[in-house]
């Protein structure tokens, strides 16, 4: 398993990946981080949804983390693309051979590169919240919102959960995405499916259908990012979404391990 | 005594619905070989290699790579070179990082690379993108992965498409001269000609079924000689067809020639024959058959 993901991150230290991930990833944290303070007056709101995050709650300990906890869903869109991408494309290139006769140990195989892509997703988490917290300070000094409660210990420990809980949401989003990429054998068919699940069929049901998303992993890995909210627990969140995930892993790892490899 | 086998399989099949792809195949390849495996397309081929490699499990039969069973790749593969149906790379990765994705996937010596790019010829580029390659690089490089384990048994398909005369050449010497250091070549291919020139074992395939298992040269030694005979008059054709055949020798007329089977020392009592009633031979020349003739023939096709 060890070789498995030595290869696997020769592969995902590409300058193409890398760079354009980081691209993915200033652009989604800058464009969730800006909005929340650039609109704190916004009749219309600056969070998910309409909600509305004043000045008094920004200036809050937990402010500083915010706008990095409102870019988890599409943080984990950014995950569940990168993970299906890289997945699926052994299938499209042909590698998956190449791979299979120099580690037939089908599960290792899987294991070693879910294990690879995690830690890929942690660089990519870790940019995030430093990003978020650089830009965070800069538009608060824009809007007036005070800073001083971000400089203190609870600050910082919202920071490090609030990083905990988004870097859970992300690795599930991507495990999802490393399921469809299994399943579909696509790269296109894999993203195109999880994004048009996650962002428009489970975003469209959840805004029209009350309770509804206590049923999807994907609202679930949301609110897991943001520590649970009013309706759905933390706790609640986290096992289920996971439950879901592991459940639907174990299906295709079976089907991985069984089929011919035929193309 | 008998040598040791690289590949041995017995009564190997594979169904997929109602299709037969391999049908109790039955063949073995002696260590240290050059092992052409043939067919035309479709014959089962590259399903038999897929099976040997673990990739696909067999419906029925087994069979054993260098002396471990199918059913454990595990065990042998780490002692196997490979390249299945052509080349396969990350096109944005370069030559170079893809061997070394491989090697290090397969636990092999990362300084190795660049010797193996040496031997392929691609040591100039190395660093350039897989996608940039043209058809003969990229399988120059295949050759390479399939090298990285230093193997024991190495599986090519088609290891020759898409490269000029000179690679051609190249990789025919390689193969040779990895051969004569004990490794066994395992080489699939639909060009006959290459394979009669490197191989000294054959497995013919034919709709799935082995038609041919053994040396490649007494496969050929079964096959008569054909004797061209080109008359100066092109009106005694027939009539040379009849001598033969009142010799009891089999022939017929090919473009302006009569073809005869039979061994070459008809050729010089054919001759006096076709003398004695008269007729001038402007040319007599015995031809082997090429491997290409001998499979045509038994395959009828």
């Amino acid at each position: 398993m060890w070789n498995v993901f030595r290869a696997e991150l020769t592969k995902l230290r590409r300058p193409s990946l890398s760079l354009s991930t980081i691209a993915a990833v200033t652009f989604v944290v800058g464009l969730v981080t800006s909005l929340l303070f650039l609109l704190v007056d916004s009749p219309e709101g600056n969070g998910e949804r309409g909600v509305r995050i004043g000045r008094e709650v920004l200036s809050l300990p937990d402010g500083l983390s915010i706008g990095f906890s409102n870019s988890a869903g599409l943080l984990g869109i950014v995950a569940l693309c990168i993970f299906a991408a890289q997945t699926a494309q052994e299938y499209t290139y042909g590698t998956l051979r190449n791979l299979l006769v120099r580690q037939p140990s089908r599960m290792k195989i899987l294991i070693g590169k879910l294990v690879a892509m995690k830690l890929f997703a942690i660089a990519m988490v870790t940019l995030a919240a430093i990003l978020s917290i650089a830009l965070s300070y800069v538009f608060a000094g824009v809007k007036d919102v005070s800073t001083i409660a971000w400089s203190t210990s609870d600050a910082q420990t919202a920071v490090l959960r609030t990083f905990i809980n988004v870097l859970i949401a992300t690795i599930g989003y991507g495990i999802f995405g490393m399921i469809l990429g299994l399943l579909f054998r696509s790269p296109i068919s894999a993203i195109s499916i999880g994004v048009i699940w996650n962002l428009i069929i489970e975003g469209l049901l959840s805004a029209f259908i009350t309770n509804i998303d206590k049923y999807f992993p994907g609202q679930l890995l949301s609110i897991v990012a943001q520590g649970g909210n009013d309706r759905i627990s933390y706790q609640y969140s986290l096992l289920t979404s996971y439950a879901f995930l592991v459940a639907a892993f174990i299906i295709v790892a079976v089907l991985f391990k069984k089929r011919d490899v035929a193309n | 005594m008998s040598s040791p086998l690289a590949l041995d399989v017995a009564d190997l099949s594979k169904k997929y619905g109602d299709r037969m792809a391999l049908s109790h195949a039955n063949f073995e390849v002696p260590m240290g070989s050059i092992c052409g495996f043939v067919g035309p397309n479709g014959s089962g081929k590259t399903t038999t290699i897929r099976m040997l490699l673990g990739l696909i499990k067999p419906t029925t039969g087994g069979g054993h790579v260098l002396g471990e069973s199918i059913t454990e790749p595990e065990k042998y593969l780490p002692r196997v070179g490979a390249m299945i149906e052509g080349p396969a790379f990350y096109p944005a990765l370069t030559g170079l990082q893809n061997l070394t994705v491989l090697a290090k996937l397969g636990g092999f010596d990362v300084d190795s690379i660049q010797k193996l790019l040496e031997i392929v010829g691609l040591a100039d580029r190395g660093d350039s993108k897989y996608k940039t390659y043209s058809l003969g690089m990229k399988q120059r490089l295949g050759i390479a992965a399939s090298l990285l384990p230093n193997p024991k048994l190495l599986v090519l398909d088609e290891p020759t498409n898409g490269l000029d005369p000179a690679g051609i050449q190249e990789i025919r010497n390689l193969l040779r001269k990895l051969a004569d250091a004990g490794t066994t070549v395992f080489v699939s291919s639909h060009l006959l000609s290459e394979i009669e020139m490197i191989s000294d074992h054959l497995v013919m395939l034919r709709l799935g079924k082995v038609i041919f298992s053994g040396k490649t040269s007494e496969l050929l030694a079964k096959q008569l000689p054909v004797i061209v005979a080109k008359p100066s008059n092109k009106d005694d054709l027939d009539k040379l067809v009849k001598i033969a055949k009142d010799n009891g020798h089999d022939a017929k007329i090919v473009d302006q020639n009569v073809h005869v089977i039979g061994a070459a020392d008809y050729s010089a009592q054919f001759n006096k024959s076709a003398f004695d009633a008269g007729i001038i031979l402007e040319s007599l020349t015995p031809i082997r058959p090429s491997l290409e003739d001998t499979f045509f023939e038994m395959t009828g096709d």
